[in-house]
């Protein structure tokens, strides 16, 4: 501390108490919290262990190899009653990780879009987008899923009205229901997978083309046509591929069954409420975030820019964009860590989230203390793996800085 | 402000005061400590005596379903609860205070009521809980008395056209997850070889709601609370439940294992209920039952003379009288809540008397 | 003689502005219409605005049924209502019957006057706070944050001076929403005030703690914190040593927002020059002093808009005691919609906009007030 060092001058120093030790008081204080702690968990733990004692609970995570029994709407990775609580939970985190990854990207693309619009010189555009952004972000994340479910998804036609819609229309493989929105499913035939390794190939060559494409600027100053030669890659090489091989893919059309439509894809009201709700939600914080990233980035520069003769498209993306992206970075990563986060509201509709299916195993097999902190391992995880991604992410951005 | 900051104290010259407080902060310290360890040592000293700790406190803290399931455990409009389950807990107050609104009533969710139960915050548990061999042993509880027989059935729109439950295959079903009945109908399922698409819910009400907007085919749970929730349903005529019975559900009290004497006390109020109606004592002829001449009415109402089963049991002796005096025998108050004074109208069924057909039964009193 | 002069006497008259400057023309043409792009996206909003509006309207309030005892008021002839089949519109015809409700929860009627009564107080001591050129800010501060809540709670519970006693079960609505929403921030920032201060500390035991503590709660979801406070707190205490299930929330709901307020408050801090904590070395203060009379007032001051950003985020989250089955306005409209005497389809639709309108009213306000005080306080930065 400043004042124990500023000690200065001739002579002894001053005798100071040893009160005013700081190193003394820091260990006291440090000794004091620590005991605080101790004596918290200690007393804590105690009692739980009596508590679950007297109930005659067992502790220990043994019980998560035990049956299930109890069935899954939505499982992407095998799962049937008589999967373990372990396995039960795996498809749970599954479906957590899909809704936040299709809820992040939507999200993403919404607010960018919001973000800009609200800057737009169109009077118009520029309203409509504050509406959005004062509606959605003045109201619960709760609600706005709950809107969702009961008040919109729940007044679809009924699956009746469906099959009925199906006789009329024998040709329609698409149906919006009260119990989600039905699709032909593909089933993707032999040799498909040589069109996925074409799409991976295609994707390779255009990075190394674009990286060419671009040293050859930086030597020559002339640009090669890098869209066009890249899409060619990246959807052409495929769609070559899949012609040759003889078209390896069909669909399983949806067809009215007793009660619901059979075969196809069906995506649940649960999940849709949800991905909806999540993604609307923190799409009008991403538009916050993004026009304040650009309105952050001075005038000047894009006035710099458009001295030196770039267009205003270039101007934005070469000059504005990358400046821009260090100021919105770090909120959006809190953003995106809230969405996850948020993802767990799913237990109010029932979609079959970590913490949906974690709270029917608390229930089913009362290990509470266990489930819970398996709960928060899983979500701290999750947050810091994302946290460390966006701030690699972020360095890397950074570095545009010289 | 720099007066404030006069009082920083100059070295040397409050020498004594420092150490003084050096020393109360050590003090401190040390009760701190001792403190935490008188605090650990009581709470290893406490016993597991619910009846002891009730009688303490002056009221029952009585678990019950805290989403308005009518008949079992429901809050009218003025707050007031009523139900099988409700006047269980009333049955005990009475027993153990002779006034049957020493309760206090914990709603709970499927999910909180075995915590609630575990930790303490309830002496018992009476939310149309099934009583099976893990909540039994696993879950650490203890079961006795079965205030209700009951089963798992289904509800389904007249207009699908389905006759039995047998014809559900592929149909969509409305559940409440973390309950007996989510597991019953996987196994069912699987047994009879049909599909199924669960659609879980959280809380009952939920379940309800989405049944009712259509995004099930089929609703699942206590063949009582299907009757129950019928009721709730826009056009209750447009549902039927199904014949089909596909689980025992017997619906008790719960109190934490290893207290036997507090279970003693929650089964044998049930019992007592069962008993008057056997006795045919009613909440009007209680009074004039005390003058029987039937020994066992007399040592049952605690009129025989050198009775000590109230005594025994840490009741007053008056308390089958006062539990019957508060909520009537068994029949009238399965008929005031759940059957034809109720507008559930469920029948005896199971839930009659052992000699009439059914399978209450109350051991002998004596 | 003739004055030759260069310098114009006489000026010009001012020419009128072009048309495209003046008009209503002009504006729609420079904000609207300024290029194709422009001109088409104007299009596409003015078609959505069409397409989405009116039926809104007509729905909202054209084709809604505003009165009536129960539910037949809103169902069309098929469902076995009255009204013409095809019919679709809100029913605030039930929201006005379960008005009282949605407020106060089951608060029993003839006490209403008790939250209403602390209503008042409340509105009383908050607006000369948020109004800059009251003076007595510390006073009104104290009367708000520690002499309202013991009136407040005394008032709401009773058991006390002839009030009858209000068990928190019965409690519900929008009053419970606002409790834990203003209890959370009150508790929370002391606590985040500690816990940054902790995390920005020398002494390695304490930062430790503080970290551990802000970025565990700050990972997981509040819903976890929950049912941690509903489920587990229980267990983690004596048998017998009950602790109400609102207590509960509340506790979970500020150890939440105490590591948010944290990480607030720790922005402000960092905010400060260093030079102001060596001033307050120089002077003498110990830390404590430093802290409260130097740093402090300058970093929360820096932070208010995250501080009532941070309230806005909790207000809402209050929302998700929902799940532990607690019922906040959301929660008793929730539950509303399985209310026989009120169930049709626009019921949950209703219920919905109307709990939603009154969170917006409130995080809408409070969104205003904080962009007001950044405008305040920012003077020095603006371009």
């Amino acid at each position: 501390m400043a004042v124990a060092d500023a000690r200065t001058g001739s002579g002894d120093p001053p005798k100071v108490s040893l009160l005013y030790n700081p190193a003394l008081r820091s260990y006291v204080y440090q000794a004091a919290t620590l005991i605080l702690i101790v004596w918290v968990i200690w007393y804590a733990w105690s009692n739980a262990a009596q508590n679950l004692a007297r109930a005659n609970m067992t502790t220990g995570f043994g019980f998560l190899n035990s049956r299930a029994g109890f069935d899954i709407a939505q499982s992407l990775i095998a799962y049937s009653a008589d999967s373990t609580y372990f396995r039960a939970l795996q498809v749970s985190l599954v479906n957590t990780l899909v809704v936040a990854a299709c809820g992040i990207v939507t999200a993403t693309i919404v607010g960018l879009l919001i973000g800009i619009g609200r800057l737009s010189p169109n009077w118009l555009v520029s309203r409509l987008c504050t509406v959005y952004v004062e509606i959605f972000r003045n109201i619960p994340p709760l609600l706005v899923i709950f809107f969702w479910y009961l008040g919109v998804l729940a007044l679809l036609p009924s699956i009746r009205s469906i099959f009925q819609h199906v006789k009329d229309n024998p040709n329609a493989v698409f149906f919006i229901s009260n119990r989600g929105i039905y699709m032909p499913a593909p089933i993707f035939g032999e040799g498909f997978g040589y069109v996925i390794a074409a799409f991976g190939v295609g994707v390779v060559a255009a990075i190394a083309y674009t990286a060419w494409a671009n040293a050859r600027q930086r030597a020559t100053g002339q640009r090669p046509p890098v869209l066009n030669v890249n899409l060619a890659l990246v959807l052409l090489l495929p769609l070559v591929v899949f012609a040759l091989l003889g078209r390896p893919l069909s669909f399983d059309y949806p067809i009215p069954g007793s009660f619901n439509m059979r075969g196809g894809m069906v995506v649940a009201p649960e999940f849709l409420a949800l991905y909806l709700a999540l993604s609307l939600y923190t799409a009008a914080f991403i538009a916050e975030i993004v026009r304040a990233g650009i309105r952050g980035v001075p005038q000047g520069q894009s006035e710099a820019s458009y001295a030196l003769g770039l267009r205003a498209g270039l101007a934005t993306r070469l000059v504005v964009l990358p400046q821009a992206l260090r100021i919105i970075i770090p909120p959006l990563t809190s953003q995106y860590l809230n969405l996850i986060k948020n993802s767990s509201l799913a237990v109010a509709v029932g979609y079959a989230d970590l913490v949906a299916v974690g709270g029917t195993i608390l229930n089913q097999s009362g290990h509470s203390v266990e489930i819970i902190a398996i709960w928060m391992m899983v979500y701290v995880t999750i947050s810091l793996v994302t946290s460390l991604f966006m701030n690699w992410f972020n360095a890397k951005m950074a570095l545009v800085e010289r | 402000m720099p007066r404030r900051f006069r009082k920083t104290p100059t070295p040397g010259k409050q020498q004594n005061d420092n150490e003084q407080r050096l020393l109360n902060m050590a003090k401190t310290i040390v009760a701190a400590l001792v403190g935490a360890a008188v605090m650990g040592i009581g709470a290893s000293a406490a016993q597991a005596d619910t009846l002891s700790d009730v009688k303490a406190k002056g009221f029952v803290q009585c678990g019950v379903n805290g989403s308005n399931l009518a008949g079992f455990g429901a809050q009218d409009s003025a707050g007031n609860w009523a139900g099988l389950d409700i006047d269980l807990c009333k049955a005990v107050a009475a027993a153990i205070f002779g006034d049957a609104t020493k309760v206090k009533y914990t709603p709970l969710s499927a999910k909180d009521r075995f915590p609630a139960l575990q930790s303490g915050e309830i002496d018992m548990l009476a939310r149309n809980t099934t009583w099976s061999t893990s909540r039994d042993s696993q879950l650490g509880f203890d079961f006795r008395a079965v205030t209700y027989y009951d089963g798992q059935g289904f509800m389904v729109k007249k207009e699908l056209g389905v006759k039995s439950a047998l014809e559900l295959n592929g149909a969509s079903v409305c559940v409440q997850s973390g309950t007996t009945t989510e597991l019953n109908l996987a196994d069912y399922f699987r047994s009879h070889n049909m599909e199924f698409k669960p659609v879980v819910f959280e809380a009952q009400d939920e379940a309800d709601a989405a049944y009712n907007a259509g995004r099930c085919d089929a609703y699942t749970t206590d063949a009582s609370g299907l009757y129950s929730i019928r009721l709730k349903m826009t056009n209750p005529d447009d549902h039927m439940v199904l014949p089909e019975i596909i689980s025992k559900e017997p619906l008790g009290a719960a109190v934490r294992q290893n207290d036997s004497k507090w279970l003693d006390v929650v089964s044998w109020s049930h019992y007592a209920l069962v008993a008057a109606e056997e006795f045919g004592i009613t909440q009007a002829n209680v009074e004039e039952m005390k003058k029987s001449d039937n020994p066992d009415i007399k040592r049952f109402l605690g009129e025989e003379a050198d009775s000590t089963i109230g005594a025994d049991l840490g009741l007053p002796s008056d308390w089958a009288v006062q539990i019957i005096k508060a909520v009537g025998n068994y029949g009238e108050s399965f008929e005031r809540n759940v059957g034809q004074g109720s507008p559930l109208k469920i029948d005896r069924g199971l839930n009659a008397l052992w000699n009439k057909g059914g399978l209450q039964y109350a051991p002998p009193i004596r | 003689m003739t004055e030759i002069s260069f310098v114009r006497d006489r000026f010009l008259t001012a020419e009128k502005p072009p048309v495209s400057e003046s008009t209503a023309l002009g504006w729609i043409h420079r904000n609207l219409f300024a290029s194709w792009t422009d001109g088409a996206l104007t299009l596409i909003a003015i078609a959505a605005i069409v397409y989405f509006l009116p039926p809104a309207i007509d729905w909202l309030f054209l084709s809604a049924v505003w009165s009536g005892p129960d539910r037949s008021v809103c169902l069309t002839v098929d469902q076995g209502g009255l009204l013409p089949s095809g019919w679709s519109g809100a029913c605030w015809a039930y929201v006005n019957d379960r008005f009282i409700q949605f407020m106060f929860g089951s608060y029993p009627r003839d006490q209403l006057w008790r939250p209403l009564l602390v209503v008042a107080m409340f509105v009383a001591l908050l607006i000369p706070m948020l109004l800059p050129k009251v003076p007595r800010k510390g006073l009104n501060a104290i009367l708000l944050l520690i002499a309202f809540p013991i009136v407040a709670y005394v008032l709401l519970l009773g058991g006390y001076f002839g009030l009858s006693h209000v068990e928190t079960p019965l409690w519900g609505g929008l009053m419970v929403t606002l409790i834990l929403s203003f209890v959370g921030i009150a508790i929370s920032l002391p606590a985040g005030i500690l816990l940054a201060l902790g995390r920005r500390s020398k002494m390695p035991i304490v930062r430790t703690f503080a970290i551990t503590f802000i970025e565990l709660i700050r990972g997981v979801p509040l819903i976890t914190v929950l049912f941690m406070a509903s489920v587990l707190l229980p267990l983690f205490l004596q048998p017998g040593n009950n602790i109400d299930k609102f207590l509960r929330a509340l506790i979970g709901v500020s150890i939440f927002a105490s590591a948010y307020m944290a990480e607030v408050i720790r922005g402000g801090l960092q905010a400060i020059p260093k030079g102001q904590y060596e001033a307050a070395d120089a002077l003498g203060l110990n830390y404590f002093q430093k802290m409260t009379f130097v740093v402090l007032p300058q970093a929360i001051k820096l932070v208010i808009p995250g501080i009532v950003n941070t309230f806005i985020g909790m207000f809402k989250d209050t929302s998700l005691v929902t799940i532990i089955s607690m019922y906040d306005l959301l929660g008793i409209v929730k539950a509303s919609f399985g209310d026989s005497g009120w169930i049709t389809p626009v019921t949950p639709l209703t219920g919905l906009i109307f709990a939603g309108f009154v969170f917006w009213l409130f995080c809408f306000g409070m969104s205003r007030y904080s962009a007001f005080v950044e405008r305040r306080l920012d003077t020095s930065h603006t371009r």
